[in-house]
Parts: C-alpha cells; sequence; structure tokens
C-alpha cells in the first residue's frame, strides 16, 4: 500500500479525523458520567422527582 | 411503540439505553469493513493517485454536515409547531456533532485540496457557504449556552435554524450555480454517479458507517441531554423547597 507523493496529507486528514471523532465519543461517555453521578448524589439526599412513584420515594 | 410514545423522556431513555450497544456495535463493524475496502481493497484514481483515499472521510463529513442542519431544521419545527417535548432536546445535541462534521469537511478538504489544487483554501461559493455553516453551528452552540431557560433557548435557536436552513441548497447547488474550483456532484446527480463502481462501494460503505456514527453519537448526547434537565430541575426544586420551608 504505498500512499505516493502525498502521504503526508492523507495521513493527516484520517489522524484528524479520528482524533475528532475520538473527542466526540470521549465527550459523550464523560458527560454521561457527569449526569449519572449528579443524578445520583441528589437520589442520595433524598430529592427526587415527584413523578416518582411513591414506593420509589420512599425507598 | 408509537412515535408518539416517544414524546415521554423517561420511554426515550429507556429505548435508546437498549439500542445505543447495538448501534454502537454495527458502527464499529461497518467502519472495520469500509476501512478495510478504502486501504486495502479500493484502487487509486487514475488521476489522483492515492489522495482519492480522502475523498472517503470528506464526502460523509460534508454529508452530515449537512445532514446534523436538516436534522436541526426538522427538530425547530418540531419545538414551533408540534412542541414536542424531545425537539429541542435533539436539535441542542445535534448541533456539536454537526459541528464537528462540518470542521471535518473543511480541514479533509484542505488537506485535499493543497496537492489536487496547488491551495488549502479559495474563497469559492462551495468552500465559503460550508464555512458559513460551520459558523452558523458555533453560533447555534453558543446560544443555547447563552440562555438558560431551555425552553426559551430552544424556541430562538429553532427560529435561528429554519432561517439558516437556507444555506443547505446554497451549498449543494453551489457547483452549478457560480464558477467554482470545487467539483461538481459525482455521486447524487442526474444521471446516476459519475465515479467507478470500484471506488464507490468503499464510499458507500463509509458513508453509511459515518451515519450510523453521527445517529449513535445523537442519540448518547439526547440521553445525556434529558439527564442533565432531570438534574436541573431537581436542583430547582431543592432550592425551592429550601426558600419554602
Amino acid at each position: 500500500m504505498a500512499l505516493g507523493s502525498h502521504a503526508a496529507f492523507i495521513v493527516a486528514a484520517y489522524l484528524i479525523t479520528a482524533i475528532v471523532v475520538l473527542g466526540l465519543t470521549v465527550w459523550v461517555i464523560v458527560d454521561r458520567r457527569a449526569q449519572a453521578r449528579a443524578l445520583a448524589d441528589l437520589d442520595a439526599r433524598g430529592v427526587r422527582r415527584r413523578s416518582e412513584p411513591a414506593r420509589a420515594r420512599t425507598a | 411503540m408509537a412515535l408518539i410514545d416517544l414524546a415521554n423522556p423517561t420511554r426515550f431513555l429507556n429505548l435508546a439505553n437498549r439500542c445505543l450497544p447495538w448501534l454502537a456495535g454495527l458502527t464499529a463493524v461497518l467502519f472495520a469493513a469500509g476501512l478495510y475496502q478504502t486501504w486495502f481493497v479500493a484502487p487509486d484514481d487514475y488521476q489522483q493517485g492515492a489522495t482519492v483515499k480522502i475523498m472517503y472521510i470528506h464526502v460523509p463529513s460534508a454529508w452530515l454536515g449537512m445532514f446534523g442542519w436538516t436534522l436541526m431544521s426538522i427538530a425547530a419545527l418540531g419545538t414551533l409547531v408540534w412542541r414536542h417535548p424531545l425537539a429541542d432536546v435533539a436539535a441542542k445535541t445535534a448541533a456539536p456533532i454537526g459541528a464537528a462534521f462540518a470542521f471535518l469537511c473543511l480541514v479533509t478538504g484542505s488537506l485535499w485540496g493543497r496537492p489536487m489544487w496547488g491551495t488549502y483554501w479559495v474563497w469559492d461559493a462551495r468552500l465559503t457557504s460550508v464555512l458559513v455553516l460551520f459558523l452558523m453551528y458555533l453560533g447555534m452552540m453558543t446560544l443555547w449556552r447563552t440562555v438558560e431557560d431551555p425552553s426559551r433557548a430552544g424556541r430562538a435557536a429553532a427560529v435561528l435554524t429554519l432561517v439558516g436552513a437556507i444555506n443547505l441548497p446554497i451549498i449543494k447547488f453551489s457547483v452549478d450555480w457560480w464558477n467554482t474550483l470545487h467539483q461538481p456532484a459525482s455521486v447524487f446527480r442526474v444521471g446516476g454517479p459519475a465515479i467507478d463502481r470500484s471506488i464507490l462501494l468503499p464510499l458507500i460503505v463509509m458513508v453509511l458507517a459515518f451515519t450510523l456514527l453521527f445517529v449513535t453519537l445523537h442519540l448518547a448526547a439526547m440521553r445525556n441531554e434529558i439527564m442533565r434537565r432531570r438534574v436541573r430541575t431537581l436542583r430547582l426544586q431543592q432550592a425551592g423547597a429550601g426558600a419554602g420551608g
């Protein structure tokens, strides 16, 4: 697989794409953990949604 | 499950939790197949040589940059016309993903343009309109961050999104309406694709892989946004209870 004299341009394009895709993936995962932590923290302090069933509230 | 059921955020979260592992797995499989074909099966172009490999990431990025704004425009209608509770969640979370792909379209296009055209950038209609799209994404993300109340931000963003949608046909037809350095459409055009099958097939696989990646990331980001709004509501509820009691 020879990339010829323009190899640097091809590799740079793929590398930058990989970095951006990885960045998006990490952003989604880190954000998910942060929100789950915040919800768990509120739940531990007894702050729950009013629409939650009574059983869940008293549990 | 009817489509209307998804208006309930809890039902949507359950569906997202069930679908996301499958979507992520399918995306990985499609990328593996697409990258294998791109790097080990597809031939070099008879004029461009190996630089044609940049097309397999540039074209999907361009498509998804426009797809993101199209999605936001449909969601904007959902916010303004149908007042769907998840419409502004969908619009808000599509913006950073669409921006990332518009950015990739510009960068990979520049890296392709330098060896083929002899320049990284020209102010022609296609390149400029895509740059405008990228800047519009940044503006929309700023608007969402500036207005604290999500429903107020959602309505303002929806109006601006629909105004900005005028840029989509400009991007698509810029190569036909004006004399540009960018080549005319070679896949979606009257008379069928102008690309040889040996290059077109890997391109289709890569477009599918990137599209599925977009859908997966968007669904995951929507799930996060719903959770963020729950956190906000609970904190307001807690503050209200503290102030009242």
